[in-house]
Order: C-alpha cells, then structure tokens, then sequence
C-alpha cells in the first residue's frame, strides 16, 4: 500500500507527508527522483534522516525525525513555510487519518475526551494542498470503518481528501462518494464492501490489484 | 558611529518578567528552543504565565520545566503530543490551552510585529477553532479573524549574533524565532557564538538588531540542546 502511494508522487512536485505511515513512502523513491519534499518546521528538499550519531541538532522534519539537506534544500522560518502550504505552492500532500467521509471530509486530529494534542499544521494542509492522500488501515483497532458516509469526529476539513489507500483497497472520492480503484490481493469485493461504512462503487470489469 | 552593545547577563535579562506576564518562546522540537533562558525563568520563578509556543517540548526539557514548576496558568500551541504532562494538566484543568493552526499562530505572530490587528484566513472555518472568531466576507468569501499576538517578552534562540543583537538562525532551528524576535515589548535573545560587528554578512541577518533588546551569550550549551536520542 505504501509502495502503491509513492506512484502517486510525480516527478516535479512538491510534497508533504505527514507524520507515520506516510513518511515511509518516501523509502519507495529512487535517491534521483525529482521532486521537493517539505516539512512545516521550514526545509524545502528534505534530505536522508539520520541515526542519531550523525544527526545534525538544528536539523529536523515536523515529526522529529532527525533528517538532511540535498544540493538546493532551503530553510524558512514558520510564516514562509505555510505561506507555502496556503498559497498553493504544494502539489499534493498524504496524511493519517481518523476517520473520512463519502464526501472526502477528513477527521484525523481529535478525539474527545481521548485525544486531543492539537492539530499542529494539519489542517493547512488538508485544506490548502492541492491533493489530499489519506493513507489508513481500513478499520480501526475495533474493526469499526474509518470510511463513513458522515465523520463522528471533529473535522480537520471538509470536502478535501481525493484519494484513499487502505491495507484492503485503493479509493477515490467522488461527486457521488466512494468508488473502488484497486483492491489488494486477498481481499475480495464484498470484503471491502462489508468493511466500508458507507456505500462503494465498484468498478466495472476487472478490479485491478495491488 | 558604531552601533550599540545589548550584551547582558543571564540573570539580568530574564528578572524583567514578572508574574502574569505572556512570554513567547521559539522553538519547534529541541532546534531553536532557548533553553538557557527557560532555565533561568524557571529559578527566579515568576508565576501565572502566559507561554506562547509552537509546542511544549518533551519530558525535562524546556517548557516542561515550567509546567512541573507551576509557573504557566495559559499556554498558546499548536501541538503538545509529545509533553503528556502538558495533556494531563490540560485534562486536569490545571493550564488553560489554546490551540492554533501552525501557520496561523506564526501569522497572528507576525501581524502582532508588524503593528497589524489581525489577519483574515478561512483556515480551520470548518473547524471547532473558529467557534466563538468573528465571521467577515470579502469579495463573497467567508473568513474569520484571527487577532495579531504580542507578548511582554520573547525569548529567542540564534545560532550566532553580534554585539547590536543582529542574529542568524542555524537549519530548523529558525522556526517561530525571528517572528516572536519582532512581536515581544521587550526581546531576549540568546546566541551560540558572539561575532565581532561585521563578521555577520549584512545579506545573512535573519532578524535585524533593531528588534532585539538583551543578548545573552551562552558559554556552553546544556545536554538539552543535543540530539534526542529516542
């Protein structure tokens, strides 16, 4: 799945991914792809991260992960690196996620009464990035859906996740909800379905695998 | 002419806060946290603060030391993930916090030392953190205002500056640094290394000496600026 992700990448962009799973899709580029991954802390070309003993202090993504410069990496201070991210300037960025809805709202920064750390910069990038990822199991712990027809949680923002990569499928969202792009080998249709809180639009013919 | 001195002691340069004062600290993680100031600020002790930073560290490191003091009544954030003491005094009701969207704490920052009253963004509109934020349409969009921030001081963090308060940031470190060096009545920095007037190219000063009052020369740095070993 998170192989699959990277394809999403094109050459050219600029990216941000967000704290866990999709930080290791950036293990699935080659070291000569092109493209300018940012963090919100202010770097643009994040380099190779760094165990700690060669670890630069001064040097780290948005998730703390202690990280590089390439040849033409640029540092900012905090205003510059949103202005970055609000003004349109970032192609695409993939984020964990809580809970989306049919109709691509994203729940992935509060649970309350259970968590509630702030949303850091997550919401500038649900809402400003050009296209919104979510890379998420398909279920929760307790096997309940993370894909709804409505979010139960508080929003992060509406209307802004494109695509979504689970462990079980490939989905889009659509004018008229979800519809299944890819399924992983294994899973059959009416698995997904099943495990889908909300309607899912197959697609017609084969489903291609992942 | 030459340009004036603001090199002062440690002591000295934090004793202008007092209790209830509002203290904005750079930082995002360990680069660019002041942590010699924040040590000091936790031994002279002043209480009922209002911090303002983008995160409250981690366990025994910078804020933290504040927070196991007493000292913070109101902490402005965006993200205290990785500070459960942080989450369990908020919980307990023991800190008032108010969480920002990362970038627009930085912008309500940099309106606050841009002399502005505030800034217009549909950012979080969707959100329960515009509830209770005035509501303006311009040009038949919806936004809300979120009003320009000012502290009583800032403490910030340079890698190295010269004697007039001229600084300049290393990597990550810079950060919330050179908004809260314009956004605070009076502004403390602390510097790695001291250079002589002129050793810092005129075209490399991140934050103008202008805007700084106090300079507080580290002589070492503390196990708290090292890479975090997790």
């Amino acid at each position: 799945m998170v192989a699959r992700a990277a394809d999403e990448i094109a050459p050219g962009m600029v990216v941000n991914l967000g704290i866990g799973l999709p930080t290791k899709v950036v293990d699935h580029l080659g070291p000569d792809f092109p493209v300018c991954l940012h963090t919100e802390n202010g770097l643009a070309g994040i380099g190779p991260t760094h165990p700690p003993e060669t670890a630069d202090r001064n040097l780290i993504d948005a998730g703390g992960a202690y990280v590089s410069t390439i040849p033409g990496s640029a540092f900012f201070d905090s205003a510059v690196s949103f202005a970055l991210v609000r003004s349109g300037r970032l192609d695409l960025t993939m984020l964990g996620a809580f809970e989306v809805s049919q109709h691509g709202d994203l729940a992935n920064w509060k649970i309350p009464g259970k968590f509630s750390p702030g949303a850091g910069g997550g919401i500038e990038l649900a809402q400003k990035a050009r296209r919104v990822i979510v890379l998420t199991t398909h279920t929760d712990r307790a096997g309940n859906p993370k894909l709804k027809e409505a979010c139960s949680l508080p929003i992060t923002a509406r209307g802004c996740v494109a695509r979504v990569f689970t462990d079980m499928g490939v989905i889009d969202v659509t004018d008229t909800g979800f519809a299944l792009v890819e399924i992983a080998q294994g899973i059959t249709p009416a698995e997904i379905t099943e495990a889908t809180g909300a309607p899912l639009a197959l697609p017609k013919g084969d489903i291609p695998t992942f | 002419m030459k340009l004036p001195d603001k090199i002062g002691t440690l002591e000295e340069a934090v004793s202008c806060i007092g209790d209830g004062a509002s203290v904005m600290i750079g930082g995002f993680g360990v680069p660019g946290t002041p942590f010699t100031l924040i040590r000091e600020l936790v031994r002279q002790g002043p209480r009922d603060l209002t911090i303002i930073k983008n995160d409250a560290n981690e366990a025994d490191m910078g804020v933290d030391h504040l927070l196991v003091s007493g000292q913070v009544a109101r902490l402005v954030t965006t993200h205290i993930g990785l500070n459960p003491r942080a989450i369990a005094m908020m919980n307990a009701g023991e800190i008032e916090v108010e969480f920002n969207a990362q970038g627009i704490l930085a912008e309500r920052i940099r309106a606050g030392g841009a002399g502005l009253g505030g800034i217009l963004t549909d950012i979080g509109i969707d959100t329960e953190l515009a509830n209770d934020k005035q509501r303006i349409n311009v040009d038949g969009k919806a936004f809300i205002v979120e009003s320009a921030l000012r502290a009583d001081v800032a403490l910030v963090h340079a890698d190295r500056a010269d004697p007039f308060g001229n600084l300049a940031f290393a990597a990550t470190a810079r950060n919330f640094n050179p908004l809260m060096a314009m956004a605070a009545a009076r502004v403390i920095a602390e510097a790695e290394q001291l250079v002589p007037l002129g050793d810092l190219n005129a075209d490399d000063v991140h934050t103008p000496g202008p805007f700084v009052d106090e300079l507080v020369v580290l002589n070492e740095l503390s196990e708290e600026y090292a890479v975090v070993q997790r």
